[in-house]
């Protein structure tokens, strides 16, 4: 619909323009700004964080990771604009994970086939079912609602890598935006997790690796994101999971939409912090290598993906489960250790935020 | 008072899963004027079938709910006193679900 009418506190004029009536607050710089300005301003800003940051090379293949939810359908959006606008000389991409969940996932995924079609790029779909033999709907049945965001979160971890690779690609990027990091630091800090505090803020991760990932969205506010995404009508899936009641991720989220309302800039600055911070060189960090058993990136004998795995077929599944730093009296725990050999990583929860 | 109310990004199934809602709002007695606080009230009433948590926190919307009177940001017409007229489009949109 069409706005009717400005109300009494939005008479001043866009800050940028001068021309037109604003129509949202940027929380990045509190300006006023109007919609054609937003869109420019926006896309821009993407831009340059592109350039500045060097994260594509002419001629690069880049998957776009899809859920079809906001946040990776304005990505896959503004990076087929600015490819063309720019003539970044990239062959674009969708790849989407299908995690087996019955009422969510294949809801979402027909936003994301829709998207193939809106803007012209061709889509990948990889299943648990396919790369795994479970989908997530089995292991809900096998392991019950305990654990099965970790599950979840270290099997498309692991297929995002798998479905990058079968379609040749050199990059892969995701809809991470300062939001999500913001809270990505904080549950670090939170839970002592030196390595990943220490690689959460990177805006290109795994460039030692096959297909190095990286964020466009990493400076991006989620309030412009949606804002972009009604303002252009874009096609979008907003259900959340069956089966996500990440309570420990949700209050971090929470006391960050806490702080964004009293002052927006926190977002940045704590995103800000976690560049900053230097790790001690006393601190021990887990080394990189390679899973025996696939070939994944380990800093264990086995990565935690097979671990899992070989839990589930084996009808254990709380192998893998759970963390041992600090306390080594569970004994899923000692098992593990027992077979990795050495202590256990920890599971990256849920769903939406590893995407 | 005559306005449309949508609820979207997933706040939709707060409400029936029905996004769209054509509502008459009537002052309440003594009230000259409906501001977004009394509709957010009202909304919760009379809108809101389960979880209001997931929508209002306090006497608001939740932090992370997006609302826009007239696709204009209620940031910039003042929040909670924002003044509403008949024929008013006022929309919430959730930025917590999914990615």
């Amino acid at each position: 619909m069409e706005a009717a009418k400005p109300k009494s506190g939005g008479a001043r004029l866009c800050s940028f323009c001068n021309l037109r009536k604003p129509a949202l607050k940027r929380p990045k710089t509190l300006h006023q700004i109007c919609r054609e300005c937003f869109y420019d301003v926006f896309e821009d800003e993407i831009h340059n964080c592109i350039v500045e940051n060097q994260l594509f090379k002419r001629g690069e293949r880049v998957a776009i990771g899809a859920s079809g939810g906001k946040d990776s359908t304005v990505l896959a959006y503004v990076l087929s604009e600015l490819n063309r606008r720019h003539n970044y000389g990239l062959d674009l991409f969708l790849l989407s994970i299908d995690e087996g969940i019955t009422g969510y996932r294949d809801d979402s995924l027909e936003t994301v086939k829709r998207n193939e079609l809106q803007y012209g790029l061709p889509l990948k779909v990889v299943s648990y079912k396919d790369l795994y033999g479970w989908t997530m709907d089995e292991i809900v049945k096998m392991i019950g609602l305990k654990n099965n965001c970790t599950f979840c979160g270290v099997f498309r971890r692991q297929a995002l890598d798998r479905g990058a690779a079968m379609l040749k690609v050199d990059k892969l990027v995701t809809g991470h935006n300062a939001d999500d990091i913001a809270e990505t630091v904080l549950l670090n800090i939170l839970r002592g997790d030196i390595a990943r505090l220490s690689r959460c803020t990177s805006i290109t991760t795994g460039e030692d690796g096959p297909i190095p990932r990286c964020k466009p969205f990493k400076y991006t506010y989620e309030k412009e994101i949606v804002m972009y995404a009604y303002f252009k009508r874009l096609d979008y899936f907003s259900t959340e999971c069956i089966y996500s009641p990440n309570a420990y991720r949700g209050f971090a989220r929470e006391f960050i939409k806490d702080l964004e309302r009293i002052r927006p800039r926190a977002i940045l600055d704590i995103i800000k912090s976690g560049e900053n911070f230097r790790i001690a060189t006393s601190t021990k960090m887990p080394e990189q290598g390679t899973c025996e058993r696939c070939g994944y990136i380990s800093s264990q004998k086995w990565c935690k993906a097979c671990v899992l795995l070989d839990g589930l077929n084996r009808g254990l599944p709380k192998l893998g489960i759970g963390r041992s730093r600090g306390h080594d009296n569970d004994e899923s725990i000692k098992d593990v250790k027992h077979m990795t050999g050495s202590k256990e990583v920890q599971g990256k929860p849920c769903g939406t935020l590893d995407f | 008072m005559q306005l449309t109310l949508e609820f979207g990004g997933g706040l939709e199934l707060l409400c029936d899963s029905k996004k769209v809602h054509h509502v008459n709002v009537d002052l309440s007695d003594g009230e000259e004027k409906l501001t977004m606080k009394g509709l957010l009230s009202w909304a919760k009433t009379n809108l809101i079938k389960e979880r209001p948590e997931m929508f209002m926190k306090g006497d608001t919307v939740r932090p992370g709910v997006l609302v826009l009177v007239n696709d204009c940001d209620w940031e910039l017409s003042g929040h909670l006193d924002t003044t509403l007229e008949d024929k008013d489009v006022v929309v919430f949109i959730s930025t917590l679900h999914g990615g």
